[in-house]
């Protein structure tokens, strides 16, 4: 095993005497060389050697990696609201691998997280969170939030329309926290209101107070690492004890243990070289993102969205019914990273194997399959109207070809007054309300007035804003909106009029 | 002997009031760098204190039974404020003096809201909430209505009293 490393090894240490030499004057007086030989080839279990084990060390170099690239880019960044926007403007368009490397700071800090998220499954599912490992989960928990901390100031720091208006969205969750909301929304702002004085602040949290968090974080997490030993391959029936796991722990390693270094570290190197490359190979495919419009607030055609790591959050929060939205913000999260967090403490012993762990395996699942959902719903966000459909889009030309003069003028309004924000014809449009094509199956006339006038059901009511003619109209053009081989809607039994027999 | 005793007595009380005072001085020192480090981070916070009233222009610019975008300066703008300095709002003129001022801030999570004057309804953009042109809630998330300001006329001009971002817990 350790054949193909010897030989250039000896080479390389035959061609640098002087080097040697210097080698040895700090070692003396560090005597760090031993100290890092004696942790990095420390006995590790044979299996832990395992692709499986290697999304730690690959989310440790992309966070290297994000401080090179972040501080190459503070070198150039402006943190003034006046300015910031025209620095980026600067990097993107004139600074020598400017772009490239703002490229690499976005698809890094995706990057990150993502491969953080594997991390953090892989050592769920593999129970590795249990004795003595509560502290490591515990530190990794409160890096995973210290990361997505990292990726919304940094989001902000971008300062354009998106930055803005998330702001706008951080502080009106944090308006509905109960008696000190609005002292949190001046604390999160620097001031009354999203200015100058809220970059200062979200770049101080960006480029100083949360990295030496993260900093001090990893160090610890890297410490248990090394002092508790790397989690053994779970095997189902294999029950953690607090009596005996450690001692079992060490004769395993003492008797079928390999040393990190190299054996299980060749593939964390693969695996730190790939992820780097891969986000390398995005920056310079795809990019960076944005910046997208300058922070005016008085520019009104914005569409904010976040980057997609708060795609589901942001999907949530349109879909929650509005009265649990509050408790679930303020209540529902901070329970959940509670929960996270002591998870260990609950179930810090037991079975490790995820074959013997069905509710630990059902929970990924469903929290997996619940995130990417709400992340595509994100990105599609049907909920959110289509602000220029009124202008932007034709009427299909089959609906209104050969159509009498009262269903064009009803072709007209749907046109004029904006109906086809929310719903679409044809295929185009927005997806807040029903599609119109084939209205006329699901709707009589007399609910298609009501409809229109009262609203209901997510729909504003229009009664105030259409003339008697144009209802008249646009009730005339939408019963012709049915395929020819489908019947009209029919009033339900008991709303027809019924003969009197007195 | 007796020295000996007392000097072995007296030195763990040197030691003790050394030790004492120690905490005691890095306590005092930790107090006058921390009360002004807080006092400095949660300075931003002041009440309804941050609103002023600002002119939004005369009143014959905005006519009667139509809603229109005004643009005002943040009355608490700093040099470096840049575009952000610039605040907007909607502004209805229901007839004569009798107006709406609305914040352009949803009510639900403080995204920009656009009017649209002929289906006479402003939408949000972010999450889907609607409004009527008078600010009060049509559909979709938003708790409430639109955030409307308080305003005057003061000689043939517009007034509101404004400065903060509406939210939940401060509205404008």
């Amino acid at each position: 095993m350790w054949g193909p490393f010897r030989g250039p090894h000896v080479q390389l240490m035959a061609l640098a005497g002087p080097l040697r030499s210097v080698a040895a004057w700090l070692e003396v007086r560090t005597g760090l060389a031993a100290a890092l030989t004696l942790a990095v080839t420390h006995p590790v279990p044979r299996r832990t050697a395992s692709w499986w084990y290697v999304f730690g060390s690959a989310t440790l170099v992309l966070f290297a990696l994000q401080i090179a690239t972040g501080v190459c880019l503070a070198l150039v960044y402006v943190p003034a609201a006046d300015q910031a926007y025209q620095s980026l403007l600067y990097l993107n368009d004139q600074a020598a691998f400017g772009a490239y490397l703002r490229a690499a700071h976005f698809w890094g800090s995706n990057g990150m997280v993502l491969v953080m998220t594997l991390h953090m499954l892989q050592v769920f599912l593999f129970g590795a969170y249990k004795y003595p490992r509560e502290l490591t989960w515990i530190a990794g928990v409160l890096l995973f939030l210290c990361t997505l901390g990292m990726a919304f100031t940094g989001q902000i720091l971008r300062w354009d329309q998106d930055a803005y208006w998330g702001l706008g969205i951080g502080a009106s969750i944090a308006a509905r926290a109960p008696v000190v909301g609005s002292m949190l929304v001046h604390v999160l702002l620097g001031g009354p209101i999203i200015a100058g004085r809220t970059l200062s602040r979200f770049f101080a949290l960006h480029v100083f107070a949360i990295p030496g968090i993260l900093i001090a974080l990893t160090g610890l997490h890297l410490w248990l690492v090394l002092r508790l030993g790397v989690n053994e391959w779970p095997m189902p029936g294999r029950v953690v004890d607090r009596e005996t796991y450690r001692t079992r722990y060490e004769d395993e390693v003492h008797r079928d243990g390999v040393p990190f270094f190299p054996v299980a570290a060749r593939k964390d190197m693969v695996g730190m070289a790939v992820v780097v490359l891969v986000v390398l190979a995005c920056a310079a495919i795809f990019g960076p993102n944005g910046p997208h419009g300058a922070p005016d607030p008085t520019v009104t055609d914005a569409s904010p969205r976040p980057d997609f790591y708060f795609l589901s959050l942001f999907a949530l929060l349109a879909l929650l019914p509005p009265w649990t939205e509050t408790v679930i913000l303020l209540v529902g999260m901070p329970l959940a990273i509670v929960l996270l967090l002591a998870l260990p403490l609950f179930a810090g012993t037991g079975e490790k194997s995820w074959r013997r762990r069905p509710v630990a395996v059902l929970s990924v699942l469903l929290i997996l399959l619940v995130v990417t959902t709400l992340a595509a719903l994100g990105v599609m966000s049907p909920w959110s109207p289509v602000m220029d459909a009124g202008t932007a889009l034709a009427t299909p030309v089959a609906y209104v070809q050969g159509r009498a003069p009262l269903d064009l003028q009803g072709a007209l309004v749907v046109q004029n007054k904006q109906c086809r924000n929310c719903h679409s014809l044809g295929g185009e449009g927005g997806r807040r309300g029903p599609a119109l094509d084939g209205v006329a199956t699901r709707l009589t006339r007399d609910q298609l007035i009501r409809q229109v006038l009262q609203g209901g059901g997510n729909m504003p009511a229009y009664g105030k804003n259409l003339a008697p003619a144009e209802v008249n109209a646009l009730v005339a053009f939408l019963e012709t909106l049915r395929p020819s081989n489908q019947p009209p809607a029919r009033a339900p039994v008991a709303a027809r009029p019924v003969a009197r027999q007195d | 002997m007796c020295a000996n005793h007392d000097s072995l007595a007296s030195t763990p009380s040197r030691r003790g009031f050394l030790f004492t005072l120690g905490l005691a001085l890095s306590g005092l020192a930790a107090a006058l760098a921390g009360i002004p480090i807080v006092g400095y981070i949660f300075g931003p916070v002041r009440g309804r204190a941050g609103q002023a009233w600002i002119k939004l222009g005369s009143v014959a610019t905005f006519p009667e039974g139509q809603t229109r975008l005004a643009t005002y300066d943040n009355p608490f703008r700093v040099a470096w404020d840049g575009p952000t300095a610039k605040i907007a709002c909607w502004v209805r003129r229901v007839g004569g003096d009798q107006f709406q001022v609305f914040a352009i801030n949803c009510a639900h999570l403080g995204c920009p809201v656009r009017w649209f004057p002929q289906s006479r309804l402003f939408m949000c953009p972010c999450h889907g909430g609607a409004y009527y042109e008078d600010g009060s809630r049509a559909s979709g998330p938003p708790p409430r209505g639109l955030f409307e300001y308080e305003y005057e006329i003061r000689q043939g001009q517009l007034w509101v009293r404004g400065g903060q971002l509406p939210t939940l817990a401060g509205p404008v």
